[in-house]
């Protein structure tokens, strides 16, 4: 119910009354409404949950994350490769 | 996707999983608080990934499932008027008041429409000015500045055929009354991620700060809800209590300010019945008296409608995290999706909808 989805803007539209958009979710297009996020534009990801945007998604955070959380599992490589080695062997 | 499927990647879950287990030491009890992070929990069987130390317990995070039966039943008292377009969010369609559900009303001749935002069902109001329009207005604190925009625009333009039934509920009181508990199991909370996508969380430091729990704000992908644990298992094993933001490309402290203003102008806090739990004060919205003409309970008369839940339904004890759905003696027999008993197998994101949609009733699962 609180499921939030992920889209791009690929439109503003001219709409009285309401600032809306249209919102590609993947190749699923749906407007949303942008009143609670004015500074939203073009190009921009957002979250929309029952037609409203409620939160511009940050990319630096995403990318972020993304980052740390691949750093970690290039770590658990590394030691997975020192598991492999034999500490008993001269090198 | 964009910032879906890279929050799906197995190998980067397997490395969490690893390091969750490399920290862990001891056994912990963490509740998931919302009903969308239960469903991707069962879904991708992350529980079952975890350490044997760390249980999930699910939480009381969806909306459909905690609306007491006493509101459908209203819901439905007002579906049947002859003349209403009773407007809802799909999943409340199939939910069983006491007689039937919302298609049986439709199959009956009641005019019942599934809407994908509030602000459609002010178009319909518009193309039937003779005719009234109500919506079903459940929801957390996401999907209330929807609500309010609905009531906030109806009035702008003049609309006086659209109202609201409103069974609003928040998350911060619930959580404090599972805390309050003497039964209380849980040491840690994930928090729900588009509720603090709205509200921020400045109100959950509180909350950790008085009962010395961790809380992490999560998301709802499994590489989120992975991360989350980790966090929240190490705050634990530290002997740490604060809030952290897991879900920082969604979530800041301050959360959407314009969608908060706009709530606060439509509905006031008042005390709200959860379904399976009892009334818990101050949790939930309703109208404020300034939008008294656009509040379905107080043009309908729908007073009387009382209603009672079945005994055995143990669905109460499910959402505060002190039984899992296996506890139940009628789970997956006289209780399915199908003919559900009650508030947790009501709707898919109920933990019970959810054992059994993923098959957890076919073979005896222990946590």
């Amino acid at each position: 119910m609180c499921l939030a989805i992920p889209g791009k803007i690929v439109e503003l539209l001219d709409t009285p009354g309401v600032k809306m958009a249209k919102v590609d979710f993947g190749g699923v297009f749906r407007e949303a409404c942008l009143e609670y996020l004015p500074e939203a534009g073009l190009g921009d990801y957002v979250m929309v949950h029952v037609g409203f945007a409620i939160t511009k998604v940050d990319e630096e955070e995403a990318a972020r994350t993304y980052q740390t959380l691949r750093e970690m599992d290039q770590l658990a490589d590394l030691e997975a490769d020192e598991l492999l080695e034999d500490p008993h062997e001269v090198p | 996707m964009k910032y879906l499927d890279e929050y799906r990647d197995q190998r980067l879950a397997a490395t969490l999983v690893d390091e969750i287990r490399r920290t862990v030491t001891r056994p912990w009890t963490l509740m998931e608080v919302c009903g969308g992070q239960t469903h991707s929990i069962v879904k991708y069987g992350l529980d079952e990934l975890l350490p044997v130390q760390v249980e999930l317990v699910h939480g009381p995070g969806c909306p459909v499932c905690v609306t007491p039966l006493e509101m459908i039943d209203r819901a439905h008292a007002i579906a049947r008027r002859p003349g209403v377009i009773f407007c809802s969010f799909g999943d409340m369609l199939r939910v069983p008041g006491s007689h039937g559900d919302l298609y049986q009303i439709k199959a009956d001749g009641g005019d019942v429409r599934i809407v994908y935002s509030p602000l459609d069902c002010l178009k319909l109001a518009r193309a039937h000015p003779q005719r009234p329009v109500v919506f079903f207005a459940i929801g957390f604190e996401t999907t209330a500045p929807a609500n309010a925009m609905s009531v906030w625009q109806a009035r702008a333009q003049g609309l006086s055929n659209f109202s609201l039934l409103v069974s609003h509920v928040l998350v911060p009181p619930a959580i404090a009354a599972i805390l309050e508990s003497p039964r209380n199991r849980v040491q840690a909370f994930l928090g729900p991620g588009h509720v603090c996508a709205v509200m921020g969380w400045s109100e959950y430091e509180p909350l950790a700060e008085r009962y010395r729990v961790p809380m992490v704000i999560t998301g709802f992908e499994p590489i989120d809800l992975l991360e989350g644990i980790l966090m929240a298992v190490r705050q634990c094993e530290q002997g740490r209590a604060t809030v952290e933001n897991q879900y920082a490309r969604a979530v800041t402290r301050e959360g959407n300010v314009e969608a908060r203003k706009m709530i606060g102008r439509v509905f006031e806090v008042c005390d709200r019945a959860w379904r399976g739990i009892g009334v818990i004060p101050l949790s939930g919205y309703r109208l404020r008296p300034e939008f008294h003409a656009y509040d379905a309970e107080r043009i309908f008369d729908i007073q009387n409608v009382h209603a009672t839940e079945p005994e055995i339904c143990i669905s109460g004890q499910v959402l505060q995290g002190h039984k899992k759905p296996h506890d139940c003696p009628a789970f997956g027999t006289q209780c399915t999706p199908q003919t559900p008993l009650g508030a947790t197998m009501v709707s898919a994101e109920g933990a019970c909808a959810a054992y059994y949609n993923y098959g957890r009733h076919l073979a005896q699962v222990s946590r």
